[in-house]
Parts: C-alpha cells; sequence; structure tokens
C-alpha cells in the first residue's frame, strides 16, 4: 500500500524544555514503536509539526540521528501553529510527519574542518549536524562553533554551552550584541566576531543559519575571509504546507525548499533567481 | 485498436442516463449563467456548443477534500489527558465526465506529473484520478482566448482523456483512448462508428486549420528567467492585477492548494482546499517576511511556473492547456498570452556608456 504522504504519526511529548522567553524544545517519540525503531533521517531534515485543530509548521529535527531515544523540535513562538504548541506539556499528543527535504551534505565534509555560525534560533538546524560531528569525531578535522543570540537569555540550549566550551576537540565562542552584567565571552554581532576568529578557509566547510540579517553579512564575512561559494552552506526558510514539493508555495524558481532544500550550498544559491 | 462508435444526438442524455447507474455522471449545464460541470439529471439541458465556464477541475481535485479526520478523547485515568485518534478518509467511487473538452482533460495530465511522480504519490489524487473516467468533446468552434495550438496541443488532443466525442451533423463518433474508455462503449444506444472514421478526421483537420497561428514558445523557459530581476518590466504587466485569483481557479492546471485544521467540538478535520498564488498570504511567512510581496511578484511567480519553470522540470511540457478562462474570466482583462510574447521578444534596454 502506498504510503500517505499527508497522513502524520501520532507522537507523544516526553519532555518540554523552555529555552528563552519565546523558544521551547520538544522531545517527542513516535507512538507507534514499529515506527520510531524504523525511523531514520539525516542530519539537516525537517518534519511538520501539528496540533490538530490548529495546523501544521516546519520545524528541523535538531536531535542527531546517532541519538534515536526521542526527536528533538526546537519551537519559536511566532504564529497560531507555534503558539499552540507552546502551550503543550509532556504527555500531549501531536503529529510528526518526518523526515523531508534534503540534508547537510556531511558525507562531503568528512575530513574537512567545520566552522559552525548560528544566530538565535539558526542554532537548531546547527545543533544536528554538530552533535553528528561530535558523535563521529574522527570523520572530521577541526571544528570551530560560533553561536551568538541578542543576550545571554536569548540563547537557546544554555544547558549544553558548558559542555560545548570544554571540550578539546570543539572550539567554541559565543557572543551577544551588546555587553550584559556577567556574561564571560565575546559581545559583538556575529559577523565582526567571526572576522575577529578568523577560521581559515583553507580545507574548510562553513555553515551557517539565523535570522536573514545575520546571514547576509555572515556571508559577507566568510567571503573576506576567503571561504569559496562551495564551501559555504546554508538553510532556507519558506512557507510551507505540504512539505513534499506538490503544493506550489515554497518554490525560487525551479526548486522547491521543502523537497530541495532547505540546505543549499551559496553556489547553488547562486543559480537560483533572487527570490529569497 | 480504438474502439469506434456512434451515438445520435439524441441518444446522449438516455446513454448518460445508463451510465449514471454505475458511475457519478457530470455534464455541462447552466447554474444561473454559469455553465458548470453538474451532476447530470435527465431534466437539465447539457449544453455542448460552448466551453463550460469552470474546467471539471473539482471533480478529481475538489475545491476542498477532508485528508484527515482526528477525533480527542479525554484519557478515564487522567483527565488533564487527551488522546487523538487521525484517520486518512480516502474517496470512494466511480465518475464519468462527460463534455469535457480537450484543454480541460489535458490539464489533469500537467496534475499527474506532480501528483503522482516517482518522488511521492498523493493517494487522494490517486484514488480520483484514476476512477474519473473523462468522454471528451472535441470542439468545433474555436474562441478568439483559445491557444490550446501554442500549447502542444489541439482541439481534437485525446490526451488525459478515456473516450474522444468528435461532434458530427446527426450525432457524435466516439473514439475509446483508454481501455476504461473502452468498457464505457458497450452500450446498444451505440453502434458501430467505423464507418464515420473518415469523416470524423477530415472535420478534426478542418477544426486544426481554422484555429489562429500557432507561436513558438521553447524560448519561453529561458527569457523568462532573463526577465526575471526586471521589476518594471513585471510591474507594467500586473498593473491591471485585481489579484483575485479567477485565473488559478478556472485554470485546468493550477494545481496549488492550501492545508487547514477545523474543529467542532470533539471532533475535527483537515482539509486540503485549493489555493490562489495571486494572493499576498500564499508565501507569507510568519515573522511577516514575504519573498512575493506585491502583485508583480506574484504574477510573475504564476506566468514563471506555467511557462518556465514546469517545462524546465518536466521535460518541455509548458503548464497551460490554452483553454484561454484566465483570459476571458480576467475582470482587469489581463492576457497571459501577451506576457508570455513580451517576455519572449524582450530585448534588454542597452547600457549607455
Amino acid at each position: 500500500m502506498t504510503k500517505n504522504i499527508y497522513l502524520p504519526e501520532m507522537a507523544t511529548i516526553q519532555e518540554v524544555i523552555r529555552e528563552t522567553h519565546n523558544i521551547m524544545t520538544f522531545r517527542v517519540t513516535l507512538n507507534n514503536p514499529e515506527a520510531m525503531k524504523n525511523f531514520s533521517f539525516k542530519p539537516g531534515q525537517v518534519g511538520q509539526v501539528s496540533s490538530f485543530g490548529t495546523g501544521e509548521a516546519t520545524f528541523v529535527i535538531n536531535s542527531p540521528p546517532t541519538r534515536m531515544d526521542y526527536l528533538q523540535f526546537s519551537v519559536m513562538r511566532t504564529g497560531e501553529v507555534t503558539s499552540k504548541l507552546h502551550s503543550l506539556k509532556a504527555g500531549d499528543q501531536i503529529g510528526v510527519r518526518a523526515p523531508l527535504g534534503n540534508s547537510f551534505p556531511y558525507e562531503d565534509m568528512k575530513g574537512k574542518d567545520i566552522v559552525f555560525v548560528g544566530g538565535g534560533i539558526g542554532m537548531a538546524p546547527l545543533r544536528t549536524l554538530l552533535l553528528f560531528m561530535l558523535d563521529n569525531r574522527a570523520d572530521y578535522g577541526k571544528i570551530t562553533l560560533l553561536y551568538g543570540a541578542r543576550s545571554p537569555v536569548d540563547m537557546a540550549y544554555s544547558y549544553e554551552l558548558q559542555d560545548w566550551l570544554d571540550r578539546d576537540d570543539l572550539d567554541t565562542y559565543l557572543t551577544i550584541d551588546a555587553p550584559y552584567e556577567g556574561w564571560q565571552h565575546k559581545v559583538g554581532l556575529i559577523p565582526n566576531v567571526l572576522l575577529d576568529i578568523a577560521p581559515s578557509p583553507g580545507n574548510s566547510v562553513a555553515i551557517t543559519c539565523g535570522p536573514p540579517i545575520m546571514i547576509k553579512f555572515t556571508l559577507q564575512a566568510l567571503e573576506k575571509l576567503g571561504f569559496k561559494d562551495e564551501q559555504i552552506v546554508t538553510t532556507l526558510e519558506k512557507r510551507m504546507k505540504c512539505g513534499v514539493g506538490i503544493c506550489g508555495r515554497c518554490n525560487i524558481g525551479t526548486s522547491y525548499v521543502c523537497m530541495d532544500g532547505p540546505v543549499f550550498t551559496r553556489a547553488q544559491l547562486r543559480q537560483l533567481p533572487n527570490e529569497l | 485498436m480504438a474502439k469506434v462508435q456512434f451515438i445520435k444526438s439524441a441518444d446522449v442524455k438516455p446513454w448518460l442516463a445508463e451510465l449514471a447507474k454505475e458511475h457519478r455522471v457530470f455534464a455541462p449545464s447552466y447554474d444561473g449563467e454559469a455553465l458548470l460541470f453538474r451532476p447530470f439529471d435527465l431534466e437539465q439541458e447539457i449544453i455542448l456548443d460552448r466551453a463550460a465556464t469552470m474546467p471539471p477541475k473539482k471533480t478529481v481535485f475538489p475545491q476542498s477534500e477532508k485528508l484527515v479526520d482526528f477525533t480527542y478523547s479525554k484519557d478515564p485515568e487522567n483527565l488533564s489527558r487527551v488522546k487523538i485518534d487521525a484517520r486518512e478518509t480516502l474517496p470512494e467511487g466511480s465518475t464519468v465526465v462527460f463534455g469535457s473538452r480537450p484543454c480541460d482533460a489535458r490539464g489533469f495530465t500537467m496534475f499527474d506529473r506532480v501528483y503522482l511522480s516517482d518522488k511521492n504519490t498523493d493517494i487522494y489524487y490517486q484514488a480520483r484520478r484514476k476512477n474519473t473516467l473523462f468522454i471528451t468533446l472535441a470542439c468545433r468552434t474555436i474562441e478568439n482566448t483559445c491557444f490550446c495550438n501554442w500549447v502542444d496541443s489541439d482541439p481534437c488532443d485525446p490526451t488525459g482523456s478515456d473516450v474522444l466525442a468528435i461532434p458530427m451533423n446527426d450525432g457524435y463518433l466516439l473514439e475509446s483512448v483508454s481501455e476504461q474508455g473502452e468498457k464505457l462503449l458497450n452500450s446498444k444506444l451505440l453502434a458501430d462508428g467505423s464507418s464515420r472514421k473518415v469523416e470524423a478526421d477530415k472535420i478534426c483537420q478542418e477544426i486544426a486549420g481554422s484555429i489562429n497561428n500557432t507561436k513558438d514558445l521553447s524560448q519561453a523557459p529561458a527569457k523568462l528567467l532573463a526577465v526575471f530581476d526586471n521589476m518594471q518590466f513585471w510591474e507594467e504587466v500586473s498593473a491591471k492585477c485585481l489579484s483575485c485569483g479567477a485565473c488559478t481557479y478556472l485554470c485546468p492546471s493550477c494545481y496549488c492548494f492550501n492545508i487547514t485544521d477545523e474543529t467542532n467540538g470533539m471532533k475535527g478535520k483537515r482539509l486540503r482546499s485549493w489555493d490562489n498564488c495571486m494572493s499576498a498570504q500564499f508565501t507569507m511567512e510568519a515573522s511577516g517576511h514575504n519573498p512575493r510581496p506585491t502583485k508583480a511578484h506574484r504574477l510573475k511567480n504564476r506566468v514563471g511556473h506555467k511557462f518556465s519553470y514546469y517545462p524546465t522540470i518536466h521535460g518541455g511540457v509548458i503548464s497551460c492547456c490554452g483553454c484561454g478562462r484566465c483570459i476571458k474570466s480576467c475582470p482587469a482583462g489581463i492576457d497571459i498570452r501577451e506576457i508570455v510574447l513580451k517576455a519572449i521578444d524582450f530585448e534588454p534596454a542597452a547600457v549607455e556608456e
């Protein structure tokens, strides 16, 4: 029997983590044990999460495929669906259609130095790949993480940051936009801090995700540092409904962000019409 | 070999009445001033001398259809817990559409490449498509909005149909196109039509000869991309647009949809409904950002999708069947043919040194 692409798997929220004033993280398991056992995905792939009665919205699976106790979604409260999701608690039922879309080119990144540049909720997709790489540490060269947010209280995953800072096999830099009492890390906008850290473009790949304005200036900074278009990977966002390239709203020319994306290299983006 | 039968004009309604015993039958009849595909009714006059106001799109792709039924139930052990049961609801039964035009039936082949692709199968669409048969009427009169010959079709094109009916002076020659169509041609009201085949072929040739000169649209995909960033071009061609969406709703090949939830007490449903790319909400993101903020951006995507992106993805096939409804029904008089031709002929102004 052909799979129904619109019928979600029922899932149970196991744990809710309040990350910031407007971001919550949901750890969920599929109710069907077989479906959960057989669930496989690649870092960067997304899912349609639904609250029945309100609707669906797209979120990246931000737990890595190497840690399958649960699937994790981080949700920034923005519209109707995200507001509804924020009202849910452990034990509540949601729908999940996943995995959807393409993934980070993590195979091509093997043997390379990796530079992660994440801003705000844009850290979510990077977290998947970062943890996947840390779980397969020998496959990758030097890993650098620059994670920025407006202020310390806007920083998601605060409970893991110390671990990331402490690790010998990961160079972590945290930054906030303006000075804040007690903050012991960098202060400054992400693109500027990136220029200070100045990772070598040599045998590197940079992966960046964040708000549009941050992406814009981060791309400029990476270019200044000598990163070529093929060495820069980012993820796009669009309004999506079906998630499988049918309903027709997330296309940029011939590319459907839900199906051909959300992950694109800067070189690929340059081939697309200008309609971000 | 195709089965060839003949039916006298007076026997059409009795034949449809026969078919209606096994299938839901739709045929064009007037609803006020609109000529629509409506459930067949012996009492109603069937209008076959002009193309319907709306194509029979909803017979395979309903304006709104249920994808999922869900119910909430309280957990008796823990009343703060709500259990949700979600079930798919697949369409059942078979449908025969009588009097569709070649452009109407061919429109579904544009859907097929997307809804029944090797990547994904839309099982709701698949169920209806498989069980909806088209007895398509070749066109004897060509309107000035018709341009099926620009998009690799013609007034006797059987693509996407199950039976092709060619109007003759005393009745219709019925040629089966598909196996399922052949099964529809077993009525005692039909007689062998092979002897009239030559006459019918001649009629088709005459009609094809009477349609306006064709245009070569092979440059459209590249040329539309070439004017993508020229917003002055798009602002000019969209200046009259009211963003009403009539062009999308009346289009046999427009297949975009929205998914929404509705609830009523402890029950609810997830619906799929026709959507309209000419509306600002279509691409509006929750953040307030809109990648297609003006009607110029939206018309650009509509024309671009049909004449550039879709052909680029699907082996050169233009996602327009040339029915001309978007031209005829546009309250502002926008003509998609003019836009495509203008893009093809567009020469960027020479840059002054």
